[in-house]
C-alpha cells in the first residue's frame, strides 16, 4: 500500500509543478525556448562525458584538423583531439564555473544584504559604502585586474568574478529588506520576541528568494560569458582545458584553415548564453507584471 | 536639489579616493619583480636593486602609495616600463581611439534600438515584438570576441571587404592631430582618403561592440513608448487628429528617450568590457588594449593609470547620469 502511495504522491507533485510552470511557458514562445536550451545544457553538462565519442584528451595525429565530419562531428584540432568531445567536456566546465561564482556571490552577499538591511545606522553605512566601491569599477576590468593579479587560472578567474558579483546581490537584498522588515508579517514575528536570527532566516530569507532566484537566472549567463572571455584573453583557464573559451582561443590561429576549431565551440557558448538569458528575461517579466507583454496576464495572477 | 548634488559629489570623491586605493594596492601584491621589469632580462643584481632604490620600490607599502597620490595630485600617473613613456602621454595617445570607438557603437546601438523598441512597442505581442526581443537578448548573449573573430573571417579573410584591424592601413599617415578622432580630424583637414579609410577600419568593430549596447538598450525603449502610448496626452494628440509618425515623433518618443538616459551608466559598464576585448582582437591602439598589455606584462604604472581612467570616466558618468535625471525627473530633485 505504502509503496503504491509514493509513487502517486510524486505523480501529483509533478503534476503540481508542471502546472505551475505551464501558465510562464505559454507567455511567449520564447521562455519555453530558454527553458529548452538551459535543460538540454544541463543535460549535457551532466551526461556529456557518457555521450562523448571520444575521451576529449585523447590526441590522435593521423587525424588532425579534420573538417566536420560523420567521425567527428565538429572536426579535430591540431592534435586530432575531437571537438565534440571537448565542447561537450566544456559544457560541464562552464555550468560548473558558474554555480561556483554565483553561490559564493549569492551567500556572501545575501548575508550582508540582510545584515545591513536589518542593523541599519553604521553598519548600513560602512556595507553599502563598501558595496558602492566595488560598483564604481566597470565589472569585467575588474575581475580582468583581479585575475592578471592572482595569476592565469581558472580558479582565480571564478574568485574574481564572484568578488565582482557580490555586491550587487547585496544591494539588492538589502533593499528588499527595507522594504519587508516594515511588513506586518516581519512587526508580528518582532512583538512575538523573535530573534533576529529567526526574522533573518525564516521570514525575510524566504521572502527574497523569488526575486534571488531571477536574479541568479539573469546572472548565469553573464557568470558563463565573463568566465570564457577572460580565457579567451589567457587570464582565466589555460589550454589544453576545454573551457569554451579557452578552446577558441586555442583554435584562432588555425581559423583561416579549420574554422571548426572556433565556430562550434562558440556557438556552443552562445547558445548556452542566449538559454539562461532567455529564461532569466522571462522570469523577471513573469515575476513584475508590470513587465508582462499583456494586461490579462497581469490581473490573472 | 544643491543639497543632493553636494552630498552626490563628496561621495565621488569617497569613490575615486577608494578606486585608487584598490588599483594601487591590487597592482602592488602582482607576483614577479617591477624593477627587472624595468631594468631589462640582460640586468645584473645590482641594477636592479639600484633601480628598486631609485624608484622606492623597497619602502613599505603605505609609503609607496602616499608618494603616488601626491604625484597624482600633480597630475604625474608615473613611467610605463612597456612603452618607455609618461603614462599620462600614453593614455592622452591611446584614449581618443578608444572614445571614437565607443562613440560609433553607443550612436549605432542606440539609433537601431530605437527603431526596435518602438516597433516592438507598437506591434506588442505580435511576432515583431518576439523578434525584438530575441534579437536584443542575442546581441547580450552572443559572445564579443567570438562574434569578431566570424566578422573577421567573413569579411576581411574570406570577401576582403573591410580590413582585418588597426586604425588605418599601414602606410597610410593620421591626419593633423586636432581631436584625436580620426573621422573628425580628417575631415576637419579636408582628407578624404583617410577619412573612407578610418571608416573602413572602424565598421567591424563598432558592429561588434554595437550589439551589446543594442541588446540593453532595446527593452528600456521597449517599456517606455509603452509608458508613453499609455498616457492621456497621446490619446489627446491622437484625437486631434494628428497623423501616427507625428504623434510618434512630436509626443510618444520626446517622452520615451528620458529614461534611455537611465541606462547610460549600465551601457559604459559593458562597453568597457567590451573595448577591453575587441581592442585587443582588432589590435585597436586604444586604452582598452593599452591596459590589456599592462597587465599582461606586469607594468603597473601602465595598469594604475589605465585602471584609473577607465574607472574615472564610469564614476563621472554615473554622476552624470543622475544629476541629468535628478533634473529631468521631479519627483527625485524634491524628496
Amino acid at each position: 500500500m505504502k509503496q503504491d502511495r509514493q509513487p502517486r504522491a510524486a505523480a501529483g507533485r509533478l503534476r503540481r509543478m508542471s502546472r505551475a510552470v505551464q501558465p510562464f511557458l505559454a507567455e511567449s514562445w520564447l521562455n519555453g525556448l530558454g527553458a529548452v536550451i538551459v535543460v538540454l545544457i544541463l543535460l549535457l553538462a551532466v551526461f556529456g562525458p557518457l555521450l562523448a565519442p571520444q575521451n576529449p584528451d585523447q590526441v590522435n595525429l593521423l587525424a588532425v584538423l579534420q573538417p566536420p565530419s560523420v567521425n567527428h562531428w565538429f572536426g579535430t584540432d591540431s592534435l586530432g583531439r575531437d571537438i565534440f568531445s571537448q565542447v561537450l567536456a566544456g559544457a560541464r566546465i562552464s555550468i560548473e564555473v558558474a554555480v561556483i561564482i554565483l553561490s559564493l556571490s549569492v551567500v556572501f552577499g545575501t548575508a550582508l544584504g540582510i545584515m545591513s538591511g536589518l542593523a541599519g545606522g553604521l553598519v548600513d553605512e560602512i556595507i553599502m559604502r563598501i558595496t558602492d566601491l566595488f560598483l564604481a569599477f566597470p565589472g569585467f576590468i575588474l575581475a580582468a585586474a583581479i585575475a592578471a593579479t592572482l595569476g592565469p587560472s581558472l580558479q582565480h578567474t571564478v574568485l574574481a568574478l564572484a568578488v565582482v558579483f557580490w555586491p550587487w546581490y547585496t544591494r539588492l537584498i538589502r533593499g528588499q529588506v527595507l522594504s519587508l522588515r516594515e511588513r506586518e508579517f516581519v512587526l508580528a514575528a518582532r512583538v512575538a520576541r523573535a530573534g533576529t536570527m529567526w526574522i533573518a532566516t525564516r521570514h525575510l530569507a524566504r521572502n527574497v528568494l523569488a526575486i534571488l532566484i531571477v536574479q541568479v537566472s539573469l546572472d548565469v549567463g553573464y557568470a558563463i560569458l565573463a568566465t570564457s572571455s577572460l580565457s579567451f584573453l589567457g587570464l582565466g583557464a589555460q589550454p589544453p582545458s576545454p573551457e569554451w573559451g579557452a578552446l577558441i582561443a586555442s583554435g584562432r590561429s588555425y581559423i583561416q584553415t579549420a574554422w571548426w576549431w572556433t565556430v562550434f565551440p562558440g556557438l556552443a557558448l552562445a547558445l548556452t548564453v542566449l538559454g539562461f538569458n532567455l529564461l532569466g528575461d522571462g522570469l523577471r517579466d513573469w515575476i513584475d507584471p508590470r513587465l508582462r507583454g499583456s494586461l490579462v496576464g497581469g490581473v490573472q495572477e | 536639489m544643491v543639497t543632493v548634488i553636494a552630498r552626490r559629489l563628496v561621495f565621488t570623491v569617497f569613490v575615486l579616493w577608494g578606486v585608487t586605493l584598490v588599483t594601487f594596492f591590487l597592482s602592488r601584491v602582482v607576483p614577479g619583480n617591477p624593477a627587472r621589469l624595468m631594468a631589462g632580462p640582460q640586468a645584473s643584481p645590482s641594477a636592479i636593486a639600484h633601480i628598486s632604490r631609485l624608484y622606492g620600490l623597497n619602502d613599505p607599502l603605505y609609503v609607496q602609495y602616499g608618494r603616488y597620490m601626491r604625484d597624482l595630485a600633480q597630475g604625474n600617473l608615473g613611467f610605463s616600463f612597456l612603452t618607455r613613456r609618461n603614462v599620462r602621454t600614453d593614455i592622452a595617445t591611446f584614449l581618443p581611439a578608444t572614445l571614437e570607438l565607443a562613440g560609433y557603437a553607443l550612436l549605432l546601438g542606440f539609433v537601431l534600438a530605437l527603431v526596435t523598441g518602438t516597433v516592438a512597442a507598437y506591434r506588442r505581442g505580435k511576432a515583431a515584438d518576439a523578434a525584438g526581443r530575441l534579437t536584443a537578448i542575442a546581441g547580450l548573449s552572443v559572445p564579443v570576441f567570438w562574434l569578431a573573430l566570424l566578422l573577421q573571417l567573413l569579411f576581411s579573410t574570406q570577401l576582403g571587404w573591410l580590413p582585418l584591424g588597426g586604425r588605418l592601413s599601414p602606410g597610410m599617415a593620421p591626419p593633423p592631430h586636432i581631436t584625436g578622432l580620426l573621422t573628425v580630424d580628417s575631415l576637419l583637414t579636408g582628407n578624404f582618403a583617410i577619412f573612407v579609410n578610418a571608416v573602413e577600419h572602424l565598421v567591424l568593430p563598432v558592429v561588434v561592440l554595437a550589439a551589446g549596447v543594442y541588446g540593453l538598450m532595446v527593452r528600456v525603449m521597449r517599456t517606455s513608448v509603452i509608458d508613453a502610448l499609455g498616457e492621456e496626452y497621446v490619446r489627446t494628440a491622437e484625437a486631434k487628429g494628428l497623423s501616427r509618425w507625428r504623434v510618434l515623433r512630436r509626443h510618444v518618443l520626446r517622452n520615451a528617450l528620458l529614461p534611455a538616459v537611465t541606462v547610460l551608466g549600465l551601457e559604459f559598464g559593458l562597453l568597457a568590457a567590451g573595448v577591453f576585448v575587441v581592442e585587443s582582437v582588432f589590435q585597436w591602439p586604444g586604452i582598452g588594449n593599452y591596459a590589456f598589455q599592462a597587465i599582461q606584462a606586469n607594468d603597473y604604472n601602465a595598469t594604475l593609470g589605465a585602471t584609473l581612467v577607465i574607472a574615472v570616466i564610469y564614476v563621472v558618468i554615473n554622476l552624470i547620469v543622475d544629476i541629468v535625471y535628478l533634473y529631468l525627473d521631479p519627483r527625485i530633485r524634491y524628496t
